[in-house]
């Protein structure tokens, strides 16, 4: 290489792999002269929970500033949905927030239905409260057993896991597949709830409830966790309104919203639940509302399932333009091979216009906008999610507090790294 | 404390903005007003401050890329001197109060996309507009952080655009490495 160039290209490291003019106007003043201390938290540190990296601006250990530096795990979703028909998207959409993937087929399928006008029977609509309810237990698991081991309380862990397994168990009674399931599709749900699948959940509504309490005896009046929680990382309302924030995070400031009774979808108004909220907006309360909500989960999930008993009928809209025919059909009706050859080479064409629709995920609102062609593939498809929004608030959340307070926050508002880059 | 009765958007807007407001359409049940570029903050603080509108929450903003400005039916029967542009902004908000949504569509031209910032509105714009200036490139003016947010800092393009290829990455062999490395500008080595 000429020398030249050489200087050249050493010149175009140095301009993109950041220094601290860079950060002007972002930190401090006083890092710049080095009287505060930037440190990197991430992108590998266990309580970040996935790839999130934080610049954090300390003084001693107190937090001056925190810059949030994201896409790290950015697949291009959003992208490659483009170029599929909207039920070949599906399981793209798994791969979002992998720790409720049935919450963003939810999201996904919804607003192709509302796009297409479409209609879903009872019985699809009692299978998808049943699906997101548990995936809102799973996913709460793993939110109590990383939040926990964070802060110390390593045993939680291995509870909140082995419950969760069951719930995983079940997903892959119903779809094969225990996290990415790909179960709720436009127009219903795969297929019909397999035999064995009431039985089992039986047992596990039977069982979860006390699980639930071991939990919270292990943590609930705990003093360690009182004093590591409590105070710590206090969201105000209006702050969490003004910032966007939605779920649990928004809950525990005392603000009562909740899409399941707000702008209820899948029959969630039939069903007999209460909506946790806080008053403190700290840590210890965003705990308290999530355990709250497995107990409100699974007082939905014994009505669901015991509608789920009386009702009979299709578990997919029977709008052949839309939703594959029964297997069964293929022998008989020569009209269900034409639909279902159609369906899985070109698809349905969906209107030239836009929709946005949204559902609460166990992280909060997430929603999906979708922008048609007028054919079978989308324009645009852009994912608003709970996890992207929470992480673009920690600065102003962890403003002040000390460096293992981080921990605690992240923890709290329960982020999941695949949700927020998409 | 008495809650005032809830006014039509489309019908407030156009009264204190008048001909900034170009179009108002139903789809579905959704509203979208589409307003002036020039004129959008201004619209979004007034949905937001106003007494029976009181859109206080940002939900959403997304960018659509309407290339090669075809635009479908999407915007039929709308007055005749308005022309969408190529570059569509979707500003969902929802009022908690009543317990509604609403859309509020601007667009941007395709020769140097700006608009202004709304994180003087809504601090939640400030990361959902930096994801779209990485994504379509629209620069959005007063905005207090312009640097990419999801792509790597040395990217070139913006992959969300209709134009931008839904890319692979050349496999390196030792045959075509010399090739590839050419047409990146910042590879190292």
């Amino acid at each position: 290489m000429v020398l030249a160039e050489q200087t050249q290209s050493i010149e175009e490291q140095r301009r993109w792999e950041g220094d601290l003019d860079q950060l002007r106007g972002l930190v401090s003043e006083r890092a710049i002269t080095g009287e505060t201390m930037l440190l990197n938290m991430g992108p590998h540190h266990p309580s970040t929970h996935g790839v999130l990296r934080l610049l954090l601006e300390l003084d001693g250990e107190q937090i001056v500033n925190c810059l949030p530096d994201i896409g790290f795990l950015h697949t291009g979703i959003e992208k490659s949905i483009e170029d599929k028909s909207y039920e070949k998207a599906v399981p793209l959409t798994d791969r979002m927030d992998y720790l409720s993937p049935m919450s963003n087929n939810m999201a996904f399928s919804a607003t192709v239905e509302k796009l297409l006008d479409l209609d879903v029977p009872e019985r699809g609509q009692i299978i998808r409260v049943i699906c997101l309810e548990l995936a809102r237990c799973a996913s709460h698991l793993v939110w109590l057993g990383t939040h926990a081991i964070d802060m110390g309380a390593m045993s939680v862990l291995l509870y909140a896991f082995r419950e969760r397994e069951r719930v995983l168990g079940m997903f892959e009674m119903l779809s094969g597949q225990r996290m990415m399931s790909s179960y709720i599709r436009p127009g219903g749900v795969w297929r019909d709830v397999p035999d064995d699948f009431l039985p089992t959940i039986k047992q596990f509504l039977n069982d979860f409830p006390a699980k639930v309490d071991d939990y919270e005896a292990l943590l609930t009046r705990n003093p360690i966790w009182k004093d590591r929680a409590q105070g710590v990382g206090v969201i105000e309302p209006d702050v969490a309104l003004a910032y966007g924030m939605t779920g649990p995070a928004l809950r525990g400031s005392g603000v009562n919203w909740d899409l399941r009774k707000a702008q209820p979808y899948s029959g969630y108004e039939t069903y007999d639940f209460n909506v946790p909220v806080g008053e403190h907006g700290d840590v210890y309360d965003r705990y308290l509302i999530r355990i709250h909500e497995f107990r409100e989960s699974v007082k939905i999930l014994q009505q669901a399932v015991s509608r789920l008993e009386r009702t009979q009928g299709p578990c997919r809209s029977q709008n052949g333009k839309y939703c594959p025919p029964l297997r069964s059909e293929l022998g008989q009706s020569m009209e269900a091979v034409i639909h279902h050859f159609k369906l899985w080479t070109y698809g349905y064409d969906a209107p030239d216009d836009e929709i946005y629709n949204a559902i609460e995920s166990p992280r909060g609102e997430i929603g999906c906008y979708i922008h048609g062609t007028g054919a079978n593939k989308p324009r645009r498809v852009h994912f608003k999610t709970p996890s992207f929004i929470h992480i673009s608030a920690l600065p102003v959340v962890a403003k002040g507090y000390l460096l293992a307070d981080m921990v605690a926050i992240i923890g709290s508002v329960d982020i999941v790294l695949g949700d927020c880059d998409r | 404390m008495e809650i005032p009765a809830p006014r039509d958007p489309a019908s407030a807007a156009r009264d204190a903005f008048g001909d900034a407001i170009l179009h108002v359409k139903e789809f579905r049940g959704e509203t979208t007003i589409v307003v002036d570029s020039a004129h959008i903050v201004e619209v979004l603080d007034f949905l937001r401050v106003t007494s029976g509108l009181v859109y206080n929450m940002l939900s959403d903003v997304s960018a659509v890329d309407y290339y090669p400005n075809d635009y479908g039916d999407a915007f039929d029967g709308a007055e005749s001197d308005f022309r969408p542009e190529r570059f569509g902004l979707s500003y969902h908000i929802l009022s908690m109060l009543y317990n509604r949504r609403l859309r509020v569509k601007a667009f941007a031209a395709e020769e140097d996309p700006r608009l202004p910032t709304a994180t003087v509105v809504w601090p939640a714009a400030n990361w959902l507009e930096r994801e779209i200036a990485d994504m379509m490139g629209i620069v959005f003016e007063g905005h207090p952080d312009q640097r990419r947010l999801l792509m790597p800092e040395d990217w070139y393009g913006h992959p969300h655009r209709r134009d931008y290829p839904l890319g692979k990455e050349t496999v390196a062999f030792s045959f075509n490495v010399d090739e590839i490395h050419q047409h990146k500008p910042f590879a190292r080595h």
